[in-house]
């Protein structure tokens, strides 16, 4: 099968690998750059499991080839777990201490769609948080522990940054 | 967390830097938060691995009349094909039937297809490849030639004399029946002044595992060895079925579960790709990895529930339950399972009927039948959704009867406090349960009086509401009783092997299992408490079965109860070893000392004497420094397996706030409680965290999950888009509260909490959707309660 050169800025490093066009963006990042901390949980894009973020918006890993995110800034959640993303880190924290995971699969897409939530909206109420995670299936937790996390995190973010 | 009858006994670990229940953190959950966990699939794979896939049967009953396979073999990256029967020249095929379910029968399965195809999904022909998607190529150049038979799809029908045969050899369509009598119900249901009945059926789920099943194995001939790493709970199950099935030593067998996500009972099966992929790898002498995509676990995964169950509970005049009658009949697929069998939901939701109630006249017929559908087997919370489902049911049904309110009815015929230890009249043996205790905190937490007003003046506003109970029992901390007496090569111990590290960090190498409960942290919490250390100071050990002893690993809401008290026994053993040291060095009295945050203290008066790191300093390099004769002993190895009784019982009771749109038929959660006692609880942020994710897979069978098939056996909804699991949106909160009575057969008093959200969650809500649709007249006795069936029960859509 012909392969495609394609260049792609994952967690701030430009890499550029032959790929076959039918390889989607998740394969990519597990399989050619060794990232696996984002899943692949069921390749028709409803578990939410291989969630990144492309050009700051929550994206799913298995729905994209790795051909259309060529010249993307792609963010994982090894990149999201380097100093200076004090979102995810808060939430992380967050997440360990309300034990909002229970096998983890499903929390590396959790913590990125999460990001992005605060990101958009420091405060949100549970009724959002439940709404905005709705995209991830957690079989784990039964999402109430997630919630609370993610709120716990917003309370953080908002003491330690002061009033906005 | 106490009870507030049943004192909580004394344990040794009630000492002032014991971690047993305090909310530890979970020391594995920070490397999953940063996506550095290590499921299967993210493994290195040794270099030249091959990636499997397997053609699966479209029919779900067919003869297979001629296999092509010439030109996938010379497909591009393609190093081997393999059919069913080649497979068999390696591997062992295998029968799931166990000697203690009397008259359980099942059919010879392979690990591919030979000449038969009894479910759609079933795996036919493998391939091995360079990478997986030249795998699949590979597998559309595959021709097989089916002749299709007729498929047995109706669980009743399977029975009927004219049903065509699945495995002709058996003769019938029966896997197994059984029939439990106490009592005499027929004339209790004769006396009765008040007969309530039903006709329940259960859908049959799919248990979704976000991780799909996953193995890589890795066979070197040049020594014979074997190394699997798996997504499994029971790696040293795995580990004795490889040796067996390929013939090989046991101890040339590595199984190794790093991460696990997610496995509810699904990950401790035989599945014929799995192995088959094993197989391959010992064929080729290469490493082959399989990594089941979503589309092909629907069919392959085991599946659970499927029940129809006929039963009627007899009332007195005064309320009092007196019997119950059921007829159980569950449809379990293609084969009984391996090596668990398809026997135990069955026999479990037979003999759980009516577990909490007073009543002592019983019959129970179950039976078991074969369909050309997924096979069907042990899944979270076995056989108790289902008796939980009907059991209380009938009980709503019987307090409207009687006039009397669900709580107040239930209250009069709950098991009281007086009656432990009792045996029910199925035979099981309840050491002591709190359902009183648990219905008055729930009440409490609940506020019910005020959800009543809430329920009827919402009714005037045209909102309607409802309140659903649901009493359960739970079966936890199984013996040997429970796969050992039939045969099984299932353990029922674990082992545990604690170690004093020289840098004065404790090791503990333990065979129960991690799949996200927080395994690895309650028994950090036990380690650290036995022996007197920080719980920093300890690093747990789970799931590899060269690096841990032998056990039965984590299923059935054993890890705590069973593993949890191996660790506290060994725990205790390298103490005494270690005080034994210490009083050498310090000539005094072992007696007179203790261990404290990691320091030897004197017992006396607190007072430090020497740090556990300058005790392992001397004992591991600077042994010339100790008496003649003296060797430092800082290891301590313990077995244990529980024999008091069969198994352990929780109890508890859930309650379910909803509302129903009557015009569209869809169901909102609006708040759901759970008071449980797990007897004592170690850690309880994990606990409660137990209970929730529980608590929503019940949900998801009272409103959503269900495999559906067409009547020629073809799955329906084989995805993550068509079978619907709970989201985050349409879930309630839970609230979790807790009632303890340790179990005395233990030390550490723990019983297990796996099953209990599970076991009641269901059965609350549709009694809460029931208790709803009660002014209409309507009833529904089907799970899942999906909104077309509520407006059929409504009368709102015809048929």
């Amino acid at each position: 099968m012909t392969t495609m050169a394609t260049t792609i800025s994952v967690n701030g490093t430009s890499v550029t690998r032959q790929v076959e066009p039918r390889t989607n963006l998740v394969d990519f990042l597990r399989g050619e750059l060794g990232l696996t901390g984002t899943h692949v949980g069921c390749e028709h894009g409803v578990c939410g499991a291989c969630t990144v973020l492309m050009d700051g918006a929550t994206v799913r890993g298995c729905l994209i080839l790795a051909v259309q995110a060529s010249g993307r800034d792609v963010l994982t959640i090894e990149g999201l777990s380097e100093p200076g993303h004090r979102i995810t880190k808060a939430l992380q924290e967050a997440f360990v201490l309300r034990n909002a995971l229970q096998c983890g699969f499903c929390t590396p897409g959790i913590l990125v769609t999460a990001t992005e939530l605060l990101t958009q909206d420091p405060a949100p109420s549970r009724e959002l948080i439940r709404e905005a995670i709705s995209g991830h299936y957690c079989r784990c937790t039964g999402y109430h522990a997630i919630v609370d996390a993610v709120q716990q995190a917003a309370d953080v973010l908002a003491a330690t940054q002061g009033p906005a | 967390m106490m009870s507030d009858r049943a004192p909580v006994p004394p344990l040794a670990l009630d000492r002032p830097n014991s971690y047993i229940g305090r909310s530890v953190p979970r020391p594995n959950a920070r490397r999953l938060v940063q996506g550095r966990g290590h499921y299967t699939d993210d493994v290195a794979a040794p270099a030249g691995v091959l990636h499997a896939a397997f053609l699966r049967s479209p029919y779900a009953h067919a003869r297979i009349t001629h296999i092509d396979v010439a030109a996938a073999k010379a497909a591009p990256g393609v190093a081997l094909v393999v059919t069913g029967a080649e497979i068999d020249q390696v591997c062992e095929p295998w029968v799931g039937v166990l000697s203690h379910f009397k008259g359980l029968r099942s059919a010879t399965q392979h690990a591919l297809a030979v000449d038969h195809v009894v479910w759609q999904g079933e795996p036919v022909v493998g391939v091995a490849a360079l990478t997986r998607a030249m795998a699949e190529d590979a597998l559309s150049l595959i021709e097989i030639a089916y002749a299709e038979l007729p498929p047995v799809t109706d669980p009743d029908a399977a029975l009927l004399p004219e049903s065509p045969l699945i495995h002709p050899e058996l003769g019938s369509n029966l896997a197994f029946a059984l029939t439990v009598e106490s009592g005499d119900a027929e004339a209790a249901f004769r006396d009765a002044h008040t007969v309530v009945s039903g006709d329940f059926r259960f859908g049959r789920h799919s248990p979704v595992t976000l991780e799909a099943r996953s193995v890589l194995a890795d066979f070197n001939p040049s020594e014979r060895r074997l190394t699997v790493h798996q997504s499994t709970q029971t790696p040293y199950q795995m580990q004795d079925i490889y040796a067996r099935h390929l013939g090989l030593p046991q101890a040339n067998v590595h199984v190794i579960a790093k991460d696990v996500g997610g496995s509810f009972g699904m990950k401790l099966h035989v599945y014929g790709d799995e192995v088959a992929t094993v197989a391959m790898s010992v064929i080729l002498g290469r490493a082959v990895k399989f990594i089941a995509d979503r589309l092909e676990s629907f069919p392959s995964d085991i599946h659970a529930r499927d029940h129809r169950v006929r039963a009627r509970m007899a009332v007195a005049a005064d309320g009092e339950i007196t019997a119950m009658i059921v007829d159980d009949l569950t449809g379990v697929g293609a084969f009984s399972a391996y090596p668990r069998t398809s026997a135990v939901e069955g026999n479990q939701a037979i003999r759980l009927m009516g577990g909490p109630y007073k009543l002592r006249h019983y019959s129970g017929n179950l039976r078991v039948v074969f369909q050309n559908k997924a096979v069907m087997s042990q899944y979270r919370a076995v056989g108790h959704p289902i008796a939980c489902g009907v059991t209380e049911a009938l009980v709503d049904q019987a307090a409207a009867a009687i006039g009397l309110d669900p709580l107040e009815f239930r209250r009069r015929n709950l098991l009281t406090d007086d009656v432990y230890p009792y045996t029910s009249p199925t035979g099981y043996l309840f050491e002591r349960l709190s359902h009183h205790q648990c219905v008055d905190k729930l009440e409490r937490l609940m506020d019910y009086p005020a959800l009543r007003a809430d329920q009827a003046e919402a009714r005037t506003k045209g909102v309607v509401r409802g309140i659903g109970f649901a009493v359960f029992i739970e079966i936890t901390n199984p013996g040997p009783a429970f796969y050992g007496v039939g045969g099984a090569r299932i353990t029922a111990q674990d082992g545990c092997v604690l170690t004093l590290e020289p840098s004065g960090n404790i090791r503990c190498a333990v065979s129960v299992t991690e799949q996200g409960q927080g395994t690895e942290a309650i028994m950090a919490q036990i380690a650290a408490s036995a022996v007197g250390v920080r719980i920093e100071d300890v690093r747990v050990i789970t799931g590899d079965t060269a690096a841990t002893p032998y056990g039965g690993a984590t299923w059935a809401s054993r890890g705590a109860g069973i593993g949890g008290e191996t660790v506290l026994i060994t725990g205790k053993a390298l103490r005494a070893n270690l005080l034994r040291l210490a009083g050498i060095l310090l000539q005094m009295p072992p007696d007179n000392l203790d261990i404290s945050d990691g320091l030897i203290v004197d017992n006396a008066t607190g007072r430090e004497r020497i740090t556990l790191q300058e005790l392992a300093r001397i004992a591991y390099y600077r042994p010339d420094t100790l008496p003649q004769g003296v060797q430092a002993e800082l290891t301590a190895a313990h077995h244990h397996v529980p024999r008091g009784q069969p198994f352990a019982f929780t109890n508890g009771i859930q309650a379910s706030h909803v509302e129903v749109d009557v015009e569209s038929g869809f169901v909102r959660l609006l708040n759901h409680w759970v008071v449980e006692d797990c007897g004592r609880v170690i850690n309880p942020l994990l606990v409660d965290e137990q209970i929730r994710g529980g608590v929503v897979q019940g949900i998801g069978a009272a409103l959503f999950e269900e495999c559906l098939y067409s009547e020629q056996g073809q799955l329906l909804n084989g995805t993550l888009a068509d079978y619907l699991v709970p989201m985050a949106s349409e879930m309630p909160d839970i609230h979790v509260d807790h009632v303890s009575t340790p179990t005395l057969h233990s030390e550490l008093g723990a019983k297990g909490v796996g099953e209990a959200g599970t076991a009641g969650a269901a059965a609350a809500v549709l009694n809460a959707i029931n208790d709803a649709l009660q002014p209409f007249g309507a009833r529904l006795s089907q799970m899942p309660a999906t909104p077309e069936r509520i407006l059929r029960a409504l009368g709102k859509l015809a048929g």
